[in-house]
């Protein structure tokens, strides 16, 4: 199977419709926000249904704990902010407002990673997927296009419990059908010689690496793990020992992301040679989105040169 | 500062004003990225900091004496930026840098990269918890700075933000003054429909704050109310400056839509149009 990559659509546009038609079926449903309505693309939920959004302006760890308080009676919440606000500012009330009372509250958090661009370090949180997979009873969902968004926005809404949904600023290219399913790893290219394991914005690259890989006769699994939390684990194991090397790419911190995670896992049950591809352990800065993520060490040049790096440990090449 | 009359320090103070205000325009125009409109509404109360309260030196910027300015709204960067520019604390060429790969001028404003800025801001609530503790530090060490904290009124919904000012309140530092860029407005509409802040006079009051509310576009009450925190020696002073968001620029004026969103090319032209014949208006 080889994936086609298609045009770039928004992410944010994807989750606004989402829950528009999600506040059409369920009408205990609330939506929330802090003064992002704009961008969090919630506002077309609150137009739409007025009284049923809140708008709380600047104050990101009270609104979760508000949305935790309407979901403990018996009400679907999505709660809207940027990132850095829903997992860094408000970690706390998250931790205990949500998952500790198990409050069905579905965080859907926009501009996660470096592609926030020219708002800079402060506005760039790369340790959200950490934190929040680090949550007992959180579901982490990564997406890597429009179409997993709508479907993950969805997808949440069907499990009980507390969900953290990370979408990117930029408009990325569709690069899946929308399929996506809490819990499975989408093979989004089959291979034989490595597996490239990847999240969010990073997804499209490895598959243009794979291409390119493949016009000189190596063939890579692609696997699109937007499921962090929980995540494919028959699949990663499936790909350690079919393919015996692993190249995980994510626009997070490479301390604590999705590579933490599979390098974890392989080592406990199939351990096989495990390349990082992330942020390293830096803040990010201002700058144009996708010159950023050259900058920070995740440019096609550098996930090659990982690939090659695998292929020769694995005596695959000289 | 030399000496100058009121009459003439104030006419130096708004031409100053009115350049700042030029430079902000052309630094979100040219990022095409930033945040117009509140650092329009906080330019005259940055200018009159920068250029006239503030003891602070450009050849000296590591002097241990200087007084503090922490802007706690650090979206506002491109007002303080120009302002410090200016005030000769960095090429005003560099301006133009702002917003890009490997600049000093990052987004909000980043002590990490530009030496002049007291304190790295951009995430709302922590610039005003910053201040108390560098106030707290001149108290220590029997220092002579004061620290000036700049908070927006978005800013004001944020609890961290009380959790700081009830401290300062506390703590009765004299030598910090709060101020209060009170333009009404945040990203999604005005405050007082989304999250209001009201009556927020009182509850600095009930915060232990000396209070006192100007027109934050009026340099002599400006320059007066920082005069009377200056002899306020029970505890520290609040300022709420009445401010206009996008302040100068017709098109801007009053508009949430201009919170983040800069100038188009046409709309560059006409804002520094308007704006250089503010100056000519006033000779
Ligand atoms: C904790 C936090 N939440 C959200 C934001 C995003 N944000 C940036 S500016 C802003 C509105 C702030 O309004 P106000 O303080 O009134 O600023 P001003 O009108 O002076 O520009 C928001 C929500 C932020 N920077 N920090
Ligand atoms: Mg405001």
């Amino acid at each position: 199977m080889t994936a086609v990559i298609g045009k770039a659509q928004s992410l944010r546009d994807a989750y606004g419709h989402a829950l528009l038609e999600l506040g059409e079926k369920d009408p205990l449903l609330v939506a929330m926000d802090a003064d992002l309505s704009g961008s969090t693309r919630t506002i077309l939920f609150g137009q739409k249904f007025p009284d049923r959004f809140f708008d709380v302006g600047v104050m990101e760890p009270t609104m979760m704990s508000i949305a935790a308080g309407l979901a403990l009676q018996g009400r679907t919440v999505y709660a809207s902010t940027f990132a850095v606000f829903a997992a860094g500012q408000a970690y706390n009330f998250v931790r205990q407002s949500i998952c500790y009372n198990r409050a069905n509250v579905k965080i859907v958090a926009t501009h996660g990673g470096l592609l926030v661009g020219a708002d800079g370090g402060t506005h760039q949180i790369v340790e959200d997927i950490g934190l929040m997979r680090g949550l007992p009873g959180m579901t982490v969902i990564v997406p890597a296009d429009a179409p997993t968004t709508r479907a993950a926005t969805f997808a949440v809404a069907e499990r009980d419990g507390p969900a953290y949904v990370r979408l990117t600023r930029e408009n990325l290219p569709t690069v899946t059908d929308g399929s996506f399913q809490i819990g499975k790893a989408a093979e989004l290219r089959s291979g034989s010689d490595l597996t490239i394991v990847a999240v969010g914005a990073l997804v499209a690259r490895a598959l243009e690496v794979a291409e390119e890989l493949a016009k000189v006769g190596v063939s890579t699994r692609v696997l699109d793990f937007a499921s962090v939390k929980p995540f494919d684990e028959p699949a990663l194991l499936r790909a350690a020992r079919e393919t015996g090397a692993l190249l995980v790419l994510e626009e997070h911190s490479v301390l604590t992301g999705v590579g933490a995670l599979v390098a974890s896992t392989t080592s406990e049950n199939y351990p096989v040679p495990v390349r990082r591809v992330g942020v390293p352990d830096v803040f990010g800065e201002s700058g144009e989105p996708w010159a950023l993520l050259d900058r920070f060490g995740m440019s096609k040049e550098r996930i090659r040169n990982e690939a090659w790096e695998l292929l020769r440990l694995r005596g695959k090449v000289q | 500062m030399p000496e100058s009359t009121p009459a003439e320090l104030i006419r130096s103070l708004e031409s100053t004003a009115r350049e700042i205000r030029q430079e902000v325009i052309r630094m979100t125009y040219a990022a095409q990225s930033g945040h117009p409109g509140g650092s329009l509404s906080v330019t005259d109360l940055v200018t009159a900091l920068v250029f006239h309260e503030l003891k602070i030196d450009p050849a000296r910027i590591d002097w241990p004496d200087r007084d503090r300015l922490v802007l706690s709204k650090g979206h506002a960067s491109p007002a303080l930026y120009a302002a410090l520019a200016l005030r000769g604390f960095l090429p005003r060429e560099e301006l133009a840098s702002f917003r890009q790969l490997g600049s000093r001028l990052q987004g909000h404003v980043d002590r990490t990269k530009l030496p002049c800025i007291e304190a790295s801001t951009g995430c709302l609530g922590q610039g005003i918890g910053m201040a108390v503790g560098m106030a707290l530090d001149a108290r220590l060490r029997g220092a002579p700075y004061r620290t000036y904290a700049i908070l927006g009124d978005g800013e004001c919904q944020a609890g961290p933000t009380w959790e700081a000012l009830m401290a300062g309140g506390h703590y009765r530092l004299s030598n910090l003054v709060a101020i209060l860029d009170r333009n009404g407005l945040e990203t999604d509409g005005s405050t007082e429909s989304i999250m209001g802040i009201e009556p927020i006079a009182e509850k600095f009051r009930a915060f232990r704050y000396h209070t006192v509310e100007i027109d934050g576009h009026d340099f002599s009450q400006i320059l007066g109310a920082l005069a009377e925190a200056r002899r306020t020696t029970e505890g520290p002073t609040a300022i709420i400056a009445r401010t206009v968001k996008g302040k100068g620029v017709s098109f801007m004026e009053g508009k949430y839509q201009y919170h983040g969103k800069p100038p188009n090319k046409a709309e560059a032209e006409q804002a520094l149009a308007e704006l250089a014949r503010g100056s000519e208006a006033r000779p």
